[in-house]
């Protein structure tokens, strides 16, 4: 699976703002920028970003991107029940979902996916806490998402996370490293 | 600031701003509109870093007109603003252009008529081809697809705008606008190339004429010499500075026309549609005014037989795509509008309904 | 009138610029200031622009800041008077002078900038304009021409003209109860922190000229010292639209305008005993904490 993936990413991130998705977006998007792919990082923006559902749509590829707003997704990382709606039934057949079932509780249960979609579940933001990793259910879930999908080497996905990191944060970046170790470790 | 030859990660309207002060830009006035507000957040954080202005003015008419002054006074300045915004900078504009001050206009479009609503749109293409104000006048208008054509044009913009000596301006949108893509910085501008301004008013120091920045002619035969002499400036952009990008145009029958955000979703279509044996190719204009007049008559000469205009409104563009064409080829129109993206699948139907009714000899 | 016993004292320049004009045995009543050009205006007979316009010339003669001087003409009858200037001049659109002159003022602090408007163009249509360069404290000076009507489109209600005052778009007299009352500036502008300086002047007498000339000569001198915005609001007459003969038209002036614009000094920062409109902007706002930060630094 994770060679059938190589070549092109589309990754829709969701979930209430506050989740920090659009931050899990751009680690994911570091890794293209690190390999040298094509990258785009499309928010979803304006009143929608103040206490609804936040999303970003990530694309990696090897070819120039067409529409940075992606239709028929790869992959979604879904942290809340709107966003399992919205998004779920449009990711594409080979296609992962993972979603955190602490907010999104029915899981995708209800909607009508796509044939040979993989669907892996489990309540990141209750682990993370329970962790002492209080608001990195999102790298957690990315951490997943790679297990799955080996969008890029682990090598390039920790200096991406490295890169995220803001200079004034240094003493989240290893919380961060944790979180994403615990995603993987879930997969494997 | 971000290392040169460095590839980094960037939102658009981020790019417009770093692009500019690269180029020379230490003077931007605005105010806030989404969705080019980072635009604005990111010069009122940076420029006065490097001792430049950022000033929130009172409204996007008094940033316009300061954005005049400046530029009469002989800065390089910027103003950006997004479809309602820009509307209200047209007076500025018109007057820039009366009194042949440089200046780079950004508009990040979003949907209209009216308060409309903040997703990506083309729909103020009519609005900067035809230059925006009253008058008799037109302006260069780059119109980006990348976030690295951000950086790229914004930085000919101001060249432009100085070597002309005209207001320019970069037409993007939403979609380019919020997107982060990689995207290599230019280098700091040589500002000791830059045109010199000797109609510059800071002051005659006693040492010459006094200087007027003024486009007010009470005499219809010195307006018609002043209009005169700015149109053949005009044929001189048009001559030279016609901008665009061809793909899979070789041997294309059929010319997807698309620009900006539209054009990244026809990209996708005629790729798609090649691979399924369609002769299909894209044009991109780079450049909407002037528009590349010369890059489609060329593709009729090499045998295009139907063009496609692919736009975020109701059809505008369609209209310098006929005016271009000259009836040598038929013309049809696909378009969504109100912030609604067409997708690839539904450009790809339309190019293919053409290749039918091209077999079927219609 | 008789012509003065002695000449007037004249700035060497202009000896040297007028001396060669001067007969033997004559004395010079009056020069034209160096700033200004040799051309005919178009200011209507008897209007009160020419006279403004002679004083803002004069103060820049004897500031000696011709070189460093850039005006902003206004759209309304003293629109062509980039023409009538020496210094570099930008005709602005209409209401938009203080736009313009804070774009000129941010890139050449140390040029001297002015805006010179009507009461159309600077009460009514470029009212945010002039509220917004105000209340930022822009260095700039402006001189604000009040004379109750639209000039130079043939005499229309203007923001500034009377309750009951007959214009040709109030042709029954200005009705308070629909149209609302005069826009009276200098009390407005007088409120705004970012004001150094705000005073009411009128032209209608000698005396009242000579006070004009120091108001307007302290407002470009506020600019040089850095003082903040200065603005001089000088009551006008228009005797071409208002229907009267010129002496008429000041008779009028004094029964009517000046009452309703009482003249004087509206705001001094520097009579107040401070340095600059920021030094009494941080006083006014002693008890607001925010307001206070920085102010060691």
């Amino acid at each position: 699976m994770a060679e059938e993936f190589n070549h092109e990413l589309l990754c829709v991130l969701s979930g209430f703002g506050g989740q920090g998705l659009l931050f899990a977006g751009k680690v994911l998007a570091n890794t293209g920028l690190i390999d040298g792919r094509h990258v785009s990082w499309m928010p979803s923006y304006g009143p929608e970003m103040r206490g609804g559902t936040a999303n970003c749509s990530v694309s990696l590829s090897d070819d120039a991107i067409g529409s940075p707003f992606i239709t028929r997704p790869t992959a979604l990382i879904a942290m809340n029940q709107p966003s399992v709606e919205k998004f779920a039934a449009s990711v594409q057949t080979g296609g992962t979902i993972v979603i955190d079932t602490t907010l999104a509780m029915d899981g995708a249960a209800g909607v009508e996916l796509t044939d040979g979609v993989k669907v892996i579940a489990f309540k990141a933001t209750e682990m993370a806490e329970e962790a002492g990793l209080k608001g990195l259910a999102n790298i957690i879930c990315l951490g997943r998402l790679w297990a799955e999908t080996h969008f890029c080497t682990r090598e390039v996905l920790d200096a991406a996370l490295v890169k995220c990191v803001p200079a004034k944060k240094q003493h989240l970046l290893d919380p961060n490293r944790k979180a994403l170790q615990m995603g993987i470790d879930l997969g494997e | 600031m971000a290392d040169t030859q460095e590839r980094v990660l960037m939102k658009g309207n981020e790019v417009l701003a770093e692009a500019a002060m690269r180029a020379g830009c230490r003077f931007f006035f605005g105010y806030p509109i989404t969705p080019q507000t980072e635009l604005a957040a990111y010069m009122a954080k940076k420029l006065p870093l490097i001792g430049g202005t950022f000033l929130q003015a009172e409204s996007e008419i008094a940033a316009i007109n300061m954005v005049y002054g400046a530029a009469a006074a002989g800065a390089r300045v910027m103003t950006s603003s997004s479809s309602p915004g820009v509307s209200l900078k047209g007076e500025g504009v018109s007057y820039m252009a009366g009194a042949d001050c440089p200046g780079v206009i950004v508009n990040v479009e979003r949907g209209g008529p009216g308060l409309g609503g903040i997703q990506p749109s083309q729909s103020d293409y009519f609005q900067a081809t035809r230059a925006l104000g009253h008058g008799d006048f037109y302006m260069p208008v780059l119109a980006p697809s990348t976030v690295q054509e951000m950086a790229d044009l914004i930085y000919l913009a101001f060249d432009l705008a100085d070597e002309y000596r005209t207001p320019a301006m970069i037409l993007a949108d939403g979609m380019i606008g919020q997107m982060m893509e990689p995207v290599t910085l230019p280098p700091e501008r040589d500002l000791s190339t830059l045109p010199a301004k000797p109609w510059a008013t800071s002051g005659t120091h006693m040492e010459r004429k006094h200087n007027v920045v003024n486009s007010l002619y009470l005499s219809p035969e010195k307006l018609e010499k002043t209009n005169f002499e700015r149109f053949e400036r005009y044929a001189e952009i048009k001559e030279k500075h016609q901008r665009q990008e061809l793909m899979l145009c070789d041997d294309a029958e059929i010319v997807v026309v698309a620009f900006g955000a539209a054009s990244r979703i026809a990209r996708t279509a005629v790729r798609d549609a090649r691979a399924k044996g369609i002769k299909c190719g894209l044009l991109r204009p780079i450049t909407l005014w002037p528009y590349p007049e010369k890059a489609i008559n060329q593709l009729l000469d090499n045998g295009a037989k139907q063009f496609l205009s692919v736009e975020l409104n109701m059809g505008q563009m369609v209209d310098d795509v006929r005016l271009a064409v000259n009836g040598r080829a038929d013309v049809s129109f696909y378009g969504r509008t109100g912030g609604v993206l067409p997708t690839p699948e539904e450009v790809l139907e339309q190019i293919e309904k053409i290749a039918q009714n091209m077999e079927r000899g219609e | 009138m008789a012509a003065p016993k002695t000449p007037v004292t004249l700035p060497d320049y202009q000896v040297e610029r007028i001396g060669s004009q001067i007969a033997e045995g004559e004395t010079i009543k009056s020069a034209r200031p160096h700033v200004l050009t040799d051309v005919v205006t178009n200011f209507c007979p008897g209007c009160t622009h020419g006279i403004v316009n002679r004083l803002v010339a004069e103060v820049i003669d004897e500031l000696g800041i011709e070189g460093k001087t850039v005006g902003i003409a206004p759209v309304g009858c003293s629109v062509m008077m980039y023409d009538f200037f020496n210094c570099d001049m930008i005709e602005a659109a209409h209401g938009r002078a203080p736009a313009v002159a804070t774009g000129v003022k941010r890139v050449h602090p140390e040029n001297v900038v002015f805006a010179y408007q009507g009461d159309g163009d600077l009460a009514s249509i470029g009212t945010a304009e002039t509220v917004h360069a105000a209340t930022r404290g822009e260095k700039i000076t402006v001189i604000f021409i009040n004379n109750a009507i639209y000039g130079m489109t043939g005499g229309q209600m203007a923001p500034t003209s009377l309750p009951n005052q007959v214009t040709q778009t109030s042709p029954y007299g200005r009705d308070v109860s629909k149209v609302g009352y005069p826009v009276r500036i200098s009390e407005l502008l007088a409120t705004l922190d970012g004001v150094a300086y705000v005073e009411r002047v009128t032209c209608d007498s000698r005396a009242h000229i000579i006070q004009a000339k120091k108001a307007i000569k302290k407002a470009f001198q506020n600019q040089i010292d850095g003082v903040g915005y200065s603005l001089v609001e000088v009551v006008a007459t228009c005797p071409t639209n208002w229907g009267m003969t010129p002496q008429n038209a000041f008779q009028w002036l004094r029964e009517n305008m000046l009452p309703y614009y009482p003249l004087g000094v509206y705001k001094d920062v520097v009579a107040d005993g401070f340095a600059n409109a920021a030094e009494a902007a941080l006083e006014r706002a002693k008890d607001c904490p925010i307001a206070q930060q920085g102010k060691e630094a």
